[in-house]
């Protein structure tokens, strides 16, 4: 049984190690998946926060995402076309500046997981699981409709996105910018979860009667989990966006949301690197099983099916014999 | 804008609602029964499909080809229950989203390892197709009446079961106390598998009606899972007769919010500007209703889990 | 009565056509104990439920000290001073025992909104959570993850969260459910010392225990409070035998 604290940093270590080795040997493409899998684990990061912690089971967190990416997308689309977004009365200039984008993708996606919160909030956790579902549907359906951002067939940005002092074209440097990203999001989960507002939360997810009656309200808490966890997948849309310079409404898509959650169930629900460690390996699957035949979903499926049955804690549950949280 | 052009989208309204009531009844049921949540609901849609494609193809025949979709999609939803479902009933909700999942990855993909990527076809019979001509002098596509026809007379026939027969009321105590019905000495597992056997059949029936007028292809089954999701939080949990009025309403909103939509806007922005913005909004009118139900009745019309 | 904490006039709650209580008012003064007990399906878990505020009453007012709770939430009822303990203990299992107390000290504070110290280094959450782990006889398991506690332990706990919150009055649902002998004489002795610094509302079902500690008993059958008084009067009351001790002697 390893320390879950040692696995931790082994990951930490070897999803720096691999893209360091990668830049040694010149093998830009190993980069640029592990750069997917890091902007992948931000994602689960922050549903994480939600759903381990709180409890959350969100199905549509795919919404942040693509709300994220289609942030960029619409800003930096006005950057490269000269052009002005017309909202109303105020005129937008367009940006490329991946700090300004990385703001406006947070704090949109923050707003819409206010608004979705508030709305399904108010009852029981089966209504919640359908309600995220179907607004994930709902921009998955208004993007493919509103052309102007090129519906269907989505929009390419022509050049990665800068940030100031750094050339984020290079495929290493853009990692690393990924990679603090989610360094920071790490720091933050973990400093969430040992703070009042963790210990409230994660009481809310097992005891809810008992939070309120010492005060406290279940429901307040979940909300700002689900605002904060809203936020975070929010800018791992933008970045992803940023790293296959190009946006889709498949950024919406339920598969997506699907994918976020198997991620973190992979890895180890609840805990803190778990989504990183699920994130890792989904992209490891995805590129080798994916290699070998075109129907590796199935495999997938079934492995997601043994673990769901048999390993519920993931890999950190095997790694540790530890069971994690009961989400 | 005639009345006429109306008319005819009313019908495409209730005909696609009465066709999701059969993809949200079974959803609703075995919620209500099973405490389950079932995505994997859109594959028995997607498997009475094709089910019905292949048996077309192979005899000819319609009737059969529905016969096989109901037999295909029970089965696959027995052995589903029997080997997977079942270890699920007392897990959290988490755990049958994510099997649920996995089944539809292993669904998808087995189908399409086993008929390719490409859209299977399945026809209209003869008997069946062509217009109608409903008094008033509008004509209307014979088939699509026949799915509204279909679609009442399986909600009268649900209906029918739930409130007249022994095992109607074994579901009904069940949707009120599992334990109970078990202390009574009800045989829980074989209820749960054919409460199960007969939501799938009920989906793999709607993949075939369904599947007569659009194509039959991999992931067909998953929009209107999702739309059945919008039903149930619209009617309420565990209701049948909340599955039926939300199902006609989200058909209703969905086809009429389409037509009206853009015109609405035409009223005070220029054509291609209003069609535009019309159709965008129309693509969202079903979860505006959604949001509008939940705002003012959180577990739905006719909830009965609060 | 001047000195009434908690009371309720009237209260009235159905489930469809079954009534769960009916018309039921009782009041709890400073430092007593008034203990309700009943046959099952009496109404009582409905009457905690009404006082507590997990249930809407149909019709019926609480009030606490002097003050009309009756519509005001959960959480808003606890922290105008109800202090609750459950009958089947509601603790996070998968929480330390700190951690527990620790949520009641939150409670209490009223601010969970602090996202960055660690909730077990703030000094006042952890004195006041220490504080009632040390009375209830738990602080040397601070540190077990609640789920590995004892039947007993668990109650205690129950306890002490309650405790934390320095309520004006404690409702307590069968705080002896399923203690055996001797938890049941360490927990009598508790809750005689507790009810002067809050008056405890005690529903029980452990006869021993509510006559040793109960200053009054409420008897509800049926969802009515068939009887009221001291000890002695309940004891000898033949409405009360009939309706209820007789079926158990």
């Amino acid at each position: 049984m390893i320390k879950e604290h040692y696995v931790n940093w082994v990951v930490l270590a070897g999803l720096s190690v691999v893209p360091l080795w990668a830049l040694a040997v010149d093998e830009p493409f190993t980069i640029t998946l592990a750069t997917r899998a890091v902007i992948l684990a931000l994602a689960a990061v922050g549903l994480n926060i939600a759903l381990g912690i709180g409890g959350l089971v969100s199905l549509g967190h795919a919404v942040f995402f693509g709300l994220g990416g289609y942030a960029m997308g619409i800003l930096a689309h006005h950057a490269q076309t000269y052009t002005a977004l017309e909202l109303g009365p105020f005129s937008i200039e367009g940006t490329k500046s991946m700090p300004v984008i990385w703001l406006t993708a947070s704090v949109t996606s923050a707003l819409a997981a206010l608004l979705i919160g508030l709305l399904s909030l108010r009852t029981t956790g089966v209504y919640f699981i359908m309600i995220t579902l179907a607004f994930g549907q709902m921009f998955f359906f208004f993007s493919i409709s509103w052309s102007a951002y090129g519906g269907e067939d989505g929009l390419s940005i022509y050049v990665r996105n800068g940030f100031p002092g750094m050339n984020t074209l290079v495929p290493f440097q853009f990692f690393g910018l990924c990679f603090a990203a989610l360094c920071a999001a790490l720091l933050l989960h973990w400093r969430l979860r040992a703070s009042p507002f963790g210990l409230a939360l994660n009481a809310a997810r097992q005891v809810p009667q008992r939070v309120e009656t010492v005060g406290l309200n279940p429901m307040r808490l979940k909300l700002l989990a689900f605002v904060i966890s809203g936020a975070v997948t929010g800018l791992a849309g933008a970045l992803f966006a940023d790293l296959n310079r190009f946006v889709s409404p498949t950024m919406f898509s339920w598969q997506l949301s699907g994918e976020l959650i198997v991620l973190i169930i992979i890895g180890g629900v609840g805990r803190l690197m778990g989504p990183v460690i699920g994130a890792a390996l989904f992209v490891m699957l995805e590129h080798l099983l994916g290699g070998l035949t075109d129907f590796w979903h199935v495999w997938l499926g079934v492995i997601l099916l043994l673990i769901v049955l048999f390993a519920r804690g993931g890999l950190l549950g095997i790694l540790t014999g530890k069971e994690g949280p009961h989400v | 804008m005639s009345a006429i052009l109306i008319f005819e989208q009313v019908l495409n309204g209730l005909q696609f609602g009465v066709m999701l009531f059969l993809m949200a009844a079974g959803l609703t049921l075995i919620f209500g029964v099973m405490g389950l949540i079932n995505l994997a609901h859109g594959s028995l849609y997607m498997v009475g499909a094709f089910a019905a494609a292949a048996v077309a193809g192979y005899t000819g025949s319609f009737v059969l080809a529905l016969v096989a979709a109901l037999a295909a999609a029970a089965c696959a939803g027995a052995i589903v229950e029997m080997t997977v479902i079942r270890r699920l009933y007392h897990a959290p909700h988490l755990d049958q989203v994510l099997a649920t999942f996995a089944l539809i990855l292993i669904f998808s993909e087995g189908t399409r390892w086993v008929f390719g990527s490409f859209p299977l076809f399945l026809d209209i019979p003869d008997y069946l197709s062509g217009p109608i001509t409903l008094p008033g002098g509008i004509e209307y596509p014979f088939y699509r009446l026949t799915l509204i026809g279909v679609g009442i007379v399986v909600a009268l026939g649900l209906w029918w079961l739930t409130a007249r027969t022994r095992i109607g009321i074994q579901i009904r105590a069940g949707e009120n106390d599992r334990e109970m019905i078990a202390a009574l000495g009800v045989d829980i597992s074989k209820l749960y598998t054919i409460v199960f056997a007969l939501g799938a059949a009920l989906a793999g029936f709607a993949g075939a009606l369904v599947g007569a007028i659009q194509s039959v292809q991999v992931g067909m089954g998953e929009p209107v899972l999702i739309l059945a999701f919008v039903v149930i939080v619209i009617g309420g949990i565990g209701s049948i007769k909340g599955a039926f009025i939300g199902a006609v309403l989200v058909g209703l909103t969905d086809t009429l919010g389409g037509i009206f939509l853009p015109e609405v806007f035409k009223l005070f922005m220029e054509a291609g500007a209003a069609t535009q913005t019309g159709s965008a909004l129309a693509s969202m009118a079903v979860y505006i209703l959604m949001s509008i139900v939940l705002i003012w009745r959180p577990t739905g019309l006719f909830g009965v889990r609060a | 009565m001047s000195d009434v904490v908690l009371s309720t006039r009237n209260l009235k709650k159905s489930f469809g056509a079954l009534k769960a209580t009916q018309d039921v008012s009782i009041d709890l003064r400073a430092g007593e104990i008034h203990a309700i007990i009943g046959p099952n399906g009496a109404g009582k878990s409905t009457l905690i439920g009404q006082i507590c505020g997990g249930l809407r009453s149909d019709s019926g007012r609480v009030y606490l000290n002097n003050q009309d709770i009756s519509s005001k939430s959960t959480q808003e009822r606890a922290r105008a001073g109800l202090g609750r303990t459950f009958q089947i203990s509601a603790l996070a299992m998968e929480d330390t025992v700190l951690e527990n107390a620790l949520l009641g000290a939150l409670g209490h504070s009223g601010n969970p909104w602090r996202f960055w110290g660690a909730a077990s280094r703030d000094t006042d959450l952890r004195d006041r959570a220490i504080e009632a782990l040390v009375r209830v006889g738990l602080d040397g398991a601070a540190g077990q993850t609640t789920a590995n506690l004892s039947h007993g332990q668990r109650r205690q706990l129950e306890v002490a969260v309650a405790l934390t919150l320095s309520p004006k009055a404690f409702v307590m649902d069968e705080p002896m459910a399923g203690l055996g002998a001797e938890g049941s004489k360490e927990m009598t002795g508790f809750l005689d010392k507790l009810r002067h610094e809050a008056p405890i509302l005690l529903v029980e079902h452990d006869m021993d225990a509510v006559f040793s500690l109960a200053d009054r008993i409420s008897v509800l059958v049926y969802g009515q409070v068939i009887a009221s008084g001291t000890v002695d009067e309940i004891r000898s009351s033949p409405e009360v035998r009939e309706a209820y001790l007789g079926e158990e002697a």
